[in-house]
């Protein structure tokens, strides 16, 4: 190779390794977005087993649609008496959009009062979050709520 | 920099009242995601796990993950059975634990 590189060909390389870390960027991103309903599935099949969630009981409170997924206030609420016969024993919540599925377990008991949190979560994009309540005698009950993301959060 | 908390409890409660708790707490909660820009992945460092004792007796518990949000605000309940302490302890990737505790008069 000539021993003579002008300015143009230093431009050059320069330019190319940057292409080149633009390329390695842009390689990993479907990586990070690579999060769709069936990891939610495998998640929640590792949570609650096999068994078969019922409607009613749990409400999602979200808004709709969020400018930011960065920190998007969600309550989830089940009704439930709390007492020591019946309860709900654990509350989890999961993206289906999200690079991790998971978002948070709660494990409740009698003295929690009542079966509702409050927090605020990340969304990566448009997605569904769903929530599933353990009860004490074992059934599952669960709530889906879609929620349109205009910023990733993740 | 030292994670501070801020909680809102009630110092007084009737028998068997429900009681809201608020607590927010200063963690960057990074993902493990993210990459600086350099392109290095930045090590996941969450608060994984939240416990809330009354009397050193776990009233609600809660596994996190990285989707939950930076700097965690969260409301949850209890039910006031006695007087005493309600302790919410946060424990971080790292090992640390961070913690809060309120006097309540239950009666």
């Amino acid at each position: 190779m000539s021993e003579h590189r002008t300015a143009a060909d230093v431009r050059r390389r320069d330019f190319l390794a940057a292409a080149g870390v633009g390329a390695v960027a842009v390689a990993t991103l479907p990586r990070m977005a690579k999060a769709e309903p069936k990891d939610a599935d495998a998640l929640v099949a590792k949570l609650i087993g096999n068994a078969q969630p019922k409607d009613g009981k749990v409400r999602i409170q979200m808004k709709d649609m969020a400018e930011s997924g960065a920190a998007e206030p969600i309550s989830v609420t089940v009704d439930s008496p709390m007492t020591a016969a019946d309860h709900v024993k654990t509350l989890h919540i999961v993206s289906e959009g999200n690079p991790n599925p998971g978002v948070s377990s709660w494990h409740f008991t009698p003295r929690s009062g009542k079966a509702e949190v409050s927090f605020r979560m990340r969304l990566a994009k448009t997605q569904v979050v769903r929530a599933y309540a353990v009860m004490s005698d074992g059934s599952v009950h669960a709530a889906r709520h879609e929620i349109k993301v205009t910023i990733s959060g993740c | 920099m030292p994670a501070q908390i801020k909680s809102r409890i009630p110092s007084k409660a009737a028998k068997d009242e429900i009681i809201e708790i608020k607590l927010q707490i200063t963690h960057d909660m990074e993902s493990g995601n993210r990459k600086d820009a350099a392109g290095n992945v930045l090590p996941r460092r969450i608060i994984n796990k939240m416990v809330c004792t009354w009397n050193n007796e776990v009233v609600t518990s809660a596994d996190w993950h990285p989707s939950m949000s930076a700097n965690p605000f969260i409301v949850f309940y209890a039910r006031a059975t006695e007087s005493g302490k309600i302790t919410i302890k946060f424990h971080d990737d790292n090992g640390e634990v961070h913690e809060t505790s309120a006097d309540i008069t239950v009666g």
